[in-house]
């Protein structure tokens, strides 16, 4: 289906809704390709080609809501699909927050396309697949005599999506992504350490191709010889590639949903200082090439650049239209587009060479963070530091603590974010981490 | 029983009314005659068994060793109740067919969500093309997989309106509130799938299978004095909605306010290795994230598992004894045939402290040159199989649980988790724990929460010193994680002690 196609169908299932005793009705239909190339020890292990169609109707039936889709899109099957879901509708019980959101709100056009969408990416030819993930394999495969396997990975999808709803939204978005990856196991008399370097971009050419296998099996050969350490109150330094990973119970306890369900704790908190000064967080969805750049988001609401911490002040919830009415606060929208980092000035290597003695945490295992309470454990990969040295790596250690003050022990952003990822987080420094080991 | 396709194929996820009259599939393709149950699918699908077998013949056309289809239709249903109301429901759609080639342990994997000859034929090209040589022969048998029905229903899921579900959610609701003044807030969700299976493979195996998968979840929120705590519990088994019972409710209602309630009273342990006993039932999540994952043969035929090389080598105690099981009636991990078309069985990995096996699919058998164990699963027809769990737990022990418990100085007792995690080739392996006990001088003591527990999978099966006569299978909503795809799974332990792990907590 073309973008015409897809809204001709998308307005055919809302005529359909209306008629047959839908109030308001928003239908999206989204159409992907993805393409996998896995290379291990330089012969072809697996070739996958995945063609995905998706049409989701919502439904405001007489104060109440339900959600529902399918991947058959004949249009016989899809009216009687969207009539049965009306009778069962009609079971549930009325919820008056559930409405569409207010057209004024909507966005209307006006602001330049984001670049989100790359043409050759969606004309990619195997072969070239193939030969790329064959040139990351080269980097790793035989450089060192302790390998036991090295995989290569190619991947590449496209996605094109309309959304429509029946009090006046429209719009489309078209979006491309690539990436290149490897990863390298190698043995030793203490297990079968393994890790992976991973590049990724909306354009081909933006990609970086060389250097991935190189990494993953530098990365690798330094995880050999792990030993425990004691548990202790130790500095921090986290690696930009996993800072993500400590930042999303953050941004978990920032949804309409967390904070009126009582699962935030951050709730009632807004204007109040939340982290350290260091942080300082804007959503910016008009970023240029950024991977997570839109005009609207996925209810239509147009989308403005805003603060969400500013030197540690929450400044911002993430609310949408169902909460924001429930919670009686004004919706910003109910997700995140790119999330940008005020920086520091310093690398992530200088920041390890700051640290007196200390962990560099390049990696999580498990774990898990209580929204309510904000109470967080995590298993932790990486390296004991002294005197601003890697010393050795560290295995077997959990950090545990709570995220309210977790933040507010951040001593310093770096300067390094990830090109590829919608999160923007540089490496990060935090004092006074409760480790536990031996 | 007679009925036209167009009254057979549900093109809806969710039942509005309820009450239609089903054909006889509903109860399971098995127990009918061959044709009558097969014919079924054929229609269901669209297909017929040439245009089956021209498929597998151009997913050969390369050169490929093996090729199978694998057609799935899946309807899903979630019917949630917050804030006092079921005010939300969900429902999916997914319908199409994986087709897989193999050459030796080489995969070429293409589906269609469109089942026309010209798709299939299409998507079979692709994944021919992981082979580049003269096309295999392909004798075209056709032989139906008979399997005894592991999960017979009593009314199925599309014979169940959502209106029947709304009062157990309900009812959920108001006994959670009942039983406590803190309460503030509760969740309970009910989620229905009901899938349609039909596999080919190019060795002629043809077989059929209905799969209902339910799981009733409820969460519950208390404040006291600007406290505020919540906790989950649920229920998971392949049935029909004869699953729904006050029953089930009442307990999940009761087991959720009881350990909500002990979060208040509980802190942190201080941080480091300790002793730890964990309770019987979903502490079988050691298992599963210690070994289970490392046995999975794709790991070891790859070498990167900390297993690779420990096959038929003693690792635990003499008694432990330690099963991965898919044939357990109306389990959530329970499958009548994997999804490449082996029947499921009850696969011993640790035989008295032994490693007996690892779980197979059709790949690492033939690499290994041993029986496929029924192990090779996939989340969709979107995706290849891969060796995954089923339901994994360990037999009884020789100990007593309060000879255990009195056994511990210094240590945790461990009752409830959240997840898990393993990084396969260190063996390194986490698990989450929502609720358990300070053990001190052999006795529980204060309750602890939220902490991670972190040790090696190796050497913390070769600790287990102690295993009690009280095994337990759990009947949570498990779901287990690997290469983007998600299955169901259950677990099950007895009353066990482990000589040491990394507890999470905190520095004095």
């Amino acid at each position: 289906m073309n973008t015409q196609e897809k809204y001709s169908l998308a307005e055919m299932v809302i005529a359909h809704a209306l008629k047959n005793g839908a109030q308001q009705v928003s239908v999206s239909i989204t159409e992907s390709r993805n393409n996998d190339v896995e290379i291990r020890n330089q012969q072809v292990d697996r070739l996958t080609e995945s063609n995905r169609n998706s049409l989701t109707v919502d439904l405001y039936v007489d104060k109440k809501f339900s959600s529902h889709s399918t991947n058959r899109m004949k249009k016989d099957e899809l009216l009687k699909f969207v009539e049965e879901a009306i009778v069962a509708t009609r079971y549930l019980a009325e919820d008056e927050f559930r409405l569409l959101p207010d057209p004024e709100r909507y966005y209307k056009g006006g602001s330049p396309v984001p670049d989100t969408f790359d043409q050759s990416v969606a004309t990619m030819e195997t072969r070239i697949r193939i030969d790329l993930a064959r040139a990351v394999m080269d980097e790793a495969f035989n450089r060192d005599e302790r390998i036991i396997s090295v995989s290569a990975g190619y991947s590449d999808s496209v996605s094109n999506s309309v959304m429509v709803t029946s009090n006046g939204f429209k719009g489309d978005t078209a979006r491309s992504g690539i990436s290149l990856s490897a990863s390298v196991s190698v043995k030793t008399d203490q297990g079968r350490p393994s890790d992976y370097w991973y590049e990724s971009a909306i354009f081909f050419d933006k990609l970086k191709k060389k250097g991935i296998g190189e990494k993953a099996l530098e990365r690798t050969l330094r995880k050999i010889g792990p030993r425990k350490i004691s548990s202790g109150k130790y500095p921090m330094v986290l690696e930009n590639r996993v800072a993500a990973n400590l930042l999303s119970p953050l941004y978990s306890a920032l949804s309409g949903y967390s904070i009126y369900q009582k699962q935030s704790f951050l709730a009632d908190k807004k204007d109040q200082k939340i982290a350290s000064d260091i942080l300082t967080i804007y959503d910016d969805p008009h970023l240029p090439s950024g991977p997570g750049s839109r005009n609207f988001d996925g209810e239509g609401l147009a989308l403005a650049k805003r603060a969400v911490i500013e030197k540690g002040i929450l400044k911002n919830y993430y609310i949408d239209t169902y909460y924001g009415r429930k919670l009686g606060m004004e919706p910003t929208s109910g997700s995140s587009t790119n999330v940008v980092f005020t920086l520091g000035s310093k690398d992530m290597e200088s920041l390890v060479k700051s640290m007196k003695k200390g962990i560099f945490v390049t990696g999580f295992n498990g774990g898990n963070c209580n929204g309510s309470t904000g109470d967080f454990s995590y298993g932790i990969e990486g390296y004991l530091v002294e005197n601003g040295s890697i010393v050795h790596p560290v295995n077997e250690m959990n950090i545990s603590g709570n995220m309210k003050q977790f933040w507010m022990n951040l001593a310093e952003a770096g300067n390094d974010i990830i090109e590829g990822s919608s999160f923007r987080v540089p490496s990060l420094m935090i004092d006074q981490v409760d480790f536990s080991g031996i | 029983m007679q009925y036209k396709r167009r009254d057979f194929l549900k093109i809806s996820g969710i039942t509005a009314a309820g009450t239609i009259a089903m054909p006889s599939l509903l109860q399971s393709c098995k127990g009918l005659t061959l044709s009558g149950s097969l014919s079924d699918y054929f229609d269901h699908f669209e297909v017929t068994p040439a245009l089956l077998k021209k498929v597998i013949s151009t997913a050969l056309s390369k050169g490929g060793d093996y090729a199978d289809l694998y057609f799935e239709h899946t309807l899903s249903n979630n019917s949630v109740l917050m804030d006092g109301k079921v005010n939300q429901a969900q429902s999916n759609v997914a319908y199409g067919v994986g087709i897989r080639v193999l050459k030796g342990d080489q995969t070429g994997y293409a589906f269609t969500e469109i089942i026309s000859p010209e798709a299939m034929l299409n998507a079979a090209g692709t994944a021919a093309s992981i082979a580049d040589d003269a096309g295999s022969n392909f004798a075209g048998d056709m032989n139906e997989l008979l399997t005894p029905n592991l999960y017979p229903v009593t009314r199925s899921w599309e014979d169940t309106s959502i209106k029947d579900k709304i009062p157990f959610l309900e009812r959920a609701n108001e006994k959670i509130f009942a039983l406590d003044k803190k309460v503030t807030k509760v969740t309970a969700s009910i989620g229905d799938t009901s899938s349609y299976i039909l596999f080919y493979n190019s060795e002629g195996v043809l077989a059929c299978d209905y799969r209902p998968l339910v799981y009733l979840s409820v969460n519950c929120v208390m404040e006291q004095n600007g406290r505020i705590e919540n906790f989950s519990v649920s229920s998971s088994a392949r049935k029909g909605s004869e699953f729904l019972t006050d029953e089930l409710v009442d307990r999940l209602a009761k087991e959720a306010v009881e350990k909500a309630n002990r979060q208040f009273l509980a802190g942190k342990p201080k941080a480091g290795e300790m002793e730890v006993v964990m309770s019987p039932g979903e502490s079988g999540i050691l298992l599963h994230e210690a070994i289970g994952h490392a046995f999975e043969a794709d790991f070891n035929r790859k070498n990167t598992s900390i297993f690779s090389d420990k096959l038929n080598k003693k690792i635990a105690e003499d008694f432990i004894t330690i099963v991965d099981d898919g044939t357990l009636p109306s389990d959530r991990g329970a499958l009548n045939f994997d999804d490449e078309g082996i029947p499921t069985e009850n696969t011993v990995i640790v035989n008295k402290g032994i490693l007996s096996s690892y779980l197979h699919d059709r790949i690492s058998a033939s690499y290994y040159k041993v029986r496929p164990t029924g192990n090779g699963r996939r989340q969709s027809f979107r995706f290849m199989p891969v060796p995954r769990m089923r339901s994994t737990r360990m037999e009884n022990g020789p100990h007593k649980a309060e000879e255990i418990i009195a056994s511990v100085k210094k240590g945790i007792y461990v009752d409830s988790f959240s997840n898990g995690q393993v990084n396969i080739g260190p063996g390194d392996f986490t698990f989450f724990v929502k609720a358990g006990y300070l053990i001190e001088n052999g006795k529980l003591t204060m309750p602890i929460k939220d902490i991670n527990i972190i040790g090696n999978g190796p050497q913390a099966l070769a600790d287990i010193t102690m295993a009690a006569d009280d095994a337990k299978l759990a009947d949570g909503t498990w779901t287990c994680g690997k290469a983007g795809q998600s299955v169901p799974v259950t677990m099950g332990l007895p009353t066990v002690k482990i000589k040491k792990l990394v507890v999470g907590g905190i520095n004095a």
